[in-house]
């Protein structure tokens, strides 16, 4: 197992916003996190990595209880997170970017250089020098997710990829997904457009009110209408 | 001509150091978004650790080894500084760090007349550097040609630090989003530390190099942080070579403000930066300011209008306050008469933190402001007391017209730094133009009329103009107007995308609490019965900030039991010990670190938190709602 | 549609920064009661068109009509008087406010009364802006404060402060962006229908195809700045040049919304 959550609590203050959320993710697997907009899928990647100020339960990260870990800390041992709202550094250029998320190697999870991240993002190999702040909004979800895989992390959590993308950015950034899973990194993804959970993952857990409402495999959640009309409001 | 040259050279060099502090300042801002008011006190300490290490230390590598072993022991001071205090406050409002540091400052200035006495010192010359070069017959110290090839030097360093290593690219990608950095797998507790320590070290290096040139003394801190607040405005935050050019610019602009306009000089600069704010508001070489993430769990519970029942106890607290003539010593009225004037002078600041957003350091100018407008009413036309009162709170609301028009046009730490340069500006007037305003020696003699010349008749007028007062500006909060306020703090793009003038309506909150800072003003030089220029002073602004701190901002009542709290304190604090700086500045330091919600609030939030479940929903308070994601 | 009158001209619009052309010559109208969506690729330009219509940003050339008063350059507060109400890609409400309360600031700016000091706002035209949160659905959150309530409440929220200045115009910046699918169809359902009962004109950019083929009357295409498409959805969605740069393979929306399975 890759990355065991179990019994996750997590608070705002007072208010109480995660529900002994439990999920898993195998090593080598795309799975995805589906619910509504403050179902509370943001809240559980910032509770995975330490970001939010109060957090109780297991999180166990190849088979290491990371839950009392500092942000920096769950990151250098090579669980990679890609917030929702991008935030790029728009003052630093595309190299720069780049670099702030580089680290060493690891064994176990593929290895990026910028060439190969060039490969997998052409759009980022024609602005190298382009500050951040100048790209669109497509270009700069790609120079997020490149930035975290500088990292060369074994697990990536990407937050709402496809969320302000057009269409065909949308379709591109579904081809990269399949080509990081390929090259063997583990990734959860929490999406609200099924369309593209539909091209992208194996399996599914759907979250609702802070709480893990259903889990299945991808194609089972094809033949239950009744479970996305009810927690997805499709 | 050459003497203009030299003057031009005299100029330049006095910008090193100017620079070397601002630097500092701008590169702390930049990552932790602290604007460190400490600031001073570390270049102060720089230059009174130079003065003693070149003193025992002998020799050229001596003098050296003593100007930056100064630097790097301010340095290390500054690293237990970031360690101990300001990692519990990096998320508080900006407010709260400001003030913090301003603490320490108080501190600090009580600390170095302990250990080095209140007399100027005179610090040794730089060995092989005593002398001066000929410069088209006149002289120029070679000392000076030194510091005036340093300043573009640490500026060429400074720059290929940020550009070309891995460190300096973490800072500037954590001067844009610090959470971001720390979330691919950057340490930045450690990233912090070092960055504080850089702008330390340069504030002091700063202060150890002045020693050759001027005397060190326990006011230079305040002295430096005001230039240095100009520059980094002129300049823009954030930006080191913004803080070089703004260096010279300012500097020169004192070399040659002497020599051409004398009797402005000190105004000259501020002039210089109203123009710079009009044309660019986020200074030269500046950029906007990124909308700041929402601080979770300061949101504000609506506040309500209050209860019949609640409404009955005001007038009932008004009544006993009412009858203390009839226990109270005369001593006891005459406190109880200037904690009444503080509530209007508290509440008026805290109308415009508060509701309106804007967070003035500055607030004292138009207190002073009132009291000089009744002052000058009094002693020069001979007005009676009741058309004094009435009259002279317009000069404060004229002066908050004219600073308030240029300040409304920033926002957040730009606006406090504004705020705090226009009541220098009054301060320094009132020191300097003696003729009119009798300079340090103040206007003496400004009597209440007899009907109100005892204790207890003055103390009963103070407290009718206080709740008169204080209800005013609560009507103003629930009226239209106050919502609209409220409107521009919670978001000037929505507030704008429906009609609203924010601009406008700020600079009315903002003359709104000018003229009743001005009332308060007008009532204390009577209490008084006289008038100096540190009603005006910054001591006094920062007390203002304090009692509203101390209440809790984000509360109704806040301003009111704050300005009763502290006033009570200060005034028992100052009749017993010496070291009233140190106690004050461990106290301001302490409210910022333990109570940041102030009195009301913690109390408010205990109430939420049913653990005084009698007082349920009986005071309104802050709480902490935050929708999910 | 043809028949109602031009609410909203624009003319040969232009906007760059730093030499890069950000809008270029972009003229299209808009008539009373008619839904336009404006659609293209991220960094097309559209934020900046919308910008330009409200007054955030100042265009370097062309011109802007709202029923013929020229409206290029005003601030975004005297486009508002003039009937234009905005909602944003990122909520911006008044989060210290009640919900019913931030509607009822809208009201108090409507009906010019911001320096009446002696009215209290949270009495100001209580039922009017009742009426407005229940008309956007979300009434029973009136008295919660608007900081906690869900994004897609918040949308809603924004919806009705526009409404309360009455509007000629309608801007909406991403309406559904964040909603789940059942949430985007009774939002756009709704803003359909207070369109045609008072006839305002209505244009929105969006990225849900599901959401721009079934509710606009036309749509806009930009592409690097300029319009390179315009026409009914099925017009649209069946010009090779907007599929290639934009639409791509059809994958990520809705099946019947792919070429050819439209009509």
């Amino acid at each position: 197992m890759k990355l065991s959550v179990a019994a996750l609590n997590s608070y705002y203050g007072p208010a109480h916003i995660l529900f002994d959320v439990a999920l898993d993710v195998d090593a080598g697997e795309v799975v995805a996190l589906l619910g509504r907009n403050g179902a509370g899928k943001s809240t559980t990647f910032r509770s995975i990595v330490g970001l939010v100020a109060r957090r109780e339960g297991r999180i166990l990260f190849e088979g290491r209880d990371v839950s009392k870990e500092p942000t920096h800390a769950i990151v250098r041992g090579g669980l990679g997170y890609v917030p929702e709202e991008r935030r790029i550094f728009t003052d630093l250029t595309v190299e720069e970017n780049l670099e702030v998320g580089r680290q060493p190697a690891r064994s176990g999870a593929p290895l990026w250089s910028k060439d190969k991240l060039f490969t997998l993002f052409p759009n980022l190999a024609e602005m190298r020098n382009r500050p951040g702040g100048r790209m669109s909004g497509g270009e700069q979800q790609m120079l997020t997710i490149a930035r975290t895989l500088m990292g060369n992390p074994s697990l990536v959590l990407l937050d709402e990829p496809s969320e302000g993308l057009s269409p065909k950015i949308v379709e591109q950034m579904a081809h990269a997904i399949l080509t990081m899973k390929q090259e063997g990194l583990s990734i959860l993804v929490s999406e609200q457009n099924l369309h593209f959970a539909r091209l992208i993952s194996d399996r599914t857990y759907i979250i609702e009110r802070g709480r893990i409402c259903y889990s299945g495999t991808m194609a089972e959640l094809e033949t239950r209408p009744d479970i996305r009309d009810a927690h997805l409001a499709v | 001509m050459s003497f203009y040259v030299v003057q031009f050279l005299t100029g330049l060099a006095s910008a090193a150091s100017l620079f070397l502090v601002a630097s500092g300042l701008s590169i702390i801002f930049g990552v932790t978004r602290i604007v460190n008011f400490a600031h001073g006190a570390f270049y102060m300490l720089g230059a009174y650790l130079a003065f003693s290490l070149t003193e025992r230390l002998s020799g050229t590598l001596g003098f050296w080894g003593g100007i930056v072993g100064a630097a790097l022991i301010v340095a290390l001071i500054g690293v237990v500084v970031e360690m101990v205090l300001l990692r519990r406050i990096y998320r508080s409002p900006e407010l709260f760090q400001l003030l913090a540091t301003f603490g320490l400052t108080l501190m600090v200035e009580d600390l170095v007349v302990l250990i080095w006495g209140p007399d100027d010192l005179l610090g040794r010359r730089a060995p092989g550097l005593r002398g001066a070069v000929d410069f088209f017959g006149q002289a120029v110290p070679t000392y000076d040609i030194l510091l005036i090839v340093l300043g573009p030097v640490v500026l060429g360093a400074l720059w290929l630090l940020f550009r070309r290593t891995r460190w300096g690219v973490l800072v500037r990608a954590a001067t844009q989003d610090r959470d971001m950095v720390a979330a691919l797998g950057v340490n930045q507790k450690w990233l912090f530390t070092s960055v504080f320590a850089l702008g330390v070290f340069l504030a002091a290096l700063g202060g150890a190099l002045q020693i050759p040139r001027d005397a060190v003394n326990h006011t230079m801190d305040l002295r430096i942080i005001v230039d240095v607040f100009v520059v980094v405005v002129i300049g823009g935050l954030g930006s080191i070579t913004g803080a070089f050019v703004a260096a010279v610019l300012v500097s020169e602009l004192n070399a040659f403000g002497i020599l051409i306009f004398p009797k402005i000089s000190i105004i000259l600069v501020f002039l210089v930066m109203a123009i710079v704010l009009i044309v660019r508001p986020w200074g030269l070489f500046g950029k906007p300011e990124a909308a700041a993430r929402q601080t979770p769990g300061l949101s504000v519970r609506p506040w309500q209008p209050l209860s019949f029942n609640e409404r009955l106890a005001c007038v009932g607290a008004l009544i006993v306050a009412a009858a203390l003539p009839l226990l109270g010593s005369n001593y006891a009225l005459i406190v109880g008469a200037e904690i009444a004037i503080f509530v209007i002078f508290a509440a008026s600041l805290h109308f415009l933190m508060s509701v309106g957003g804007l967070a003035s350091f500055g607030h004292a100018a138009y207190f002073g402001l009132g009291t000089y407008g009744v002052a000058f009413l009094a002693k020069f036309l001979g007005f009676p007391m009741i058309a004094c009162l009435l009259l002279g709170p317009v000069l404060g609301l004229l002066g908050a017209m004219l600073f308030g028009w240029f300040a409304v046009q920033l926002s957040g730490v730009y606006f406090a730094m504004l705020t705090l340069a226009f009541a220098q500006i009054v301060w320094s007037i009132a020191f300097q133009w003696v003729e009119v305003t009798g300079g340090d020696n103040g206007i003496l003699g400004v009597w209440p009329a007899a009907f109100v010349a005892t204790p207890a008749r003055f103390y009963w007028l103070a407290l009718f103009v206080t709740a008169v007062s204080v209800t005013l500006l609560r009507v103003l909060v629930f009226s239209p107007f106050g919502y609209a306020l409220r409107a521009t703090r919670d978001s000037g793009l929505r507030s704008e995308a429906i009609g609203l003038n924010s601009k406008r309506i700020q600079w009315t909150a903002f003359v709104i609490a000018g003229t009743f800072a001005g009332i308060s003003g007008a009532l204390f030089a009577y209490l008084k019965g006289s008038v100096f220029p540190d009603n005006a002073g910054i001591a006094l602004s920062v007390d203002s900030l304090v009692m509203v701190l101390l209440g809790g901002v984000e509360t109704v009542s806040g301003a009111v039991i704050g300005a009763i709290v502290y006033k009570a304190l200060s005034i028992w604090l100052v009749s017993y010990t010496d070291l009233s700086k140190l106690v004050l500045g461990g106290f301001i330091v302490l409210i910022v670190v333990a109570f940041p919600k102030g009195i009301v609030g913690t109390f408010g939030s205990l109430v939420d938190n049913g653990r005084l479940p009698f007082f349920k929903r009986a005071l309104p308070g802050a709480s902490q709602a935050e929708g999910a994601e | 549609m043809s028949m109602a009158p031009t609410l909203l001209a624009v003319e040969d619009l232009s906007k760059s920064y730093g030499g890069v052309h950000a809008v270029r010559g972009v003229s299209f109208s808009l008539a009373a009661g008619e839904i336009l969506a404006l659609i293209g690729p991220n960094g097309a330009g559209k934020s900046t068109c919308f910008d330009m219509l409200n007054g955030q940003k100042t265009p370097d050339r062309g011109r802007v009509q709202l029923l013929g008063d020229d409206i290029t350059g005003r601030p975004p507060r005297a486009v508002w008087r003039l009937g234009v109400g905005r909602t944003f890609q990122i909520t911006a409400t008044f989060p210290t406010m009640t919900v019913r309360e931030n509607v009822q600031v809208a009201l108090v700016s409507h009906a010019n009364c911001i320096f009446n000091v002696w009215r209290s706002t949270p009495a100001f035209q209580r039922d009017e802006a009742d009426r407005l949160l229940e008309l956007v659905g979300v009434g029973g959150y009136a008295d919660r404060p608007c900081g906690e309530l869900a994004y897609g409440d918040l949308k809603r929220l924004e919806l009705a402060i526009a409404l309360a200045n009455r509007p000629k115009l309608l801007l909406m910046d991403e309406p559904t962006a964040g909603m789940a699918p059942r949430e985007r169809i009774e939002l756009m359902r709704l803003t359909a229908r207070v369109a045609r009962e008072h006839a305002i004109g209505v244009l929105f950019t969006e990225h849900d195809m599901d959401v721009v083929f079934e509710h606009a009357d036309r749509i806009l295409v930009l592409n690097r700045g300029a319009l390179i498409a315009e026409g009914s959805p099925d017009d649209v969605r069946r010009d090779p040049q907007v599929r290639a740069i934009y639409l791509g393979e059809g994958l990520v929306y809705d099946a019947r919304h792919r070429e050819g399975a439209g009509a």
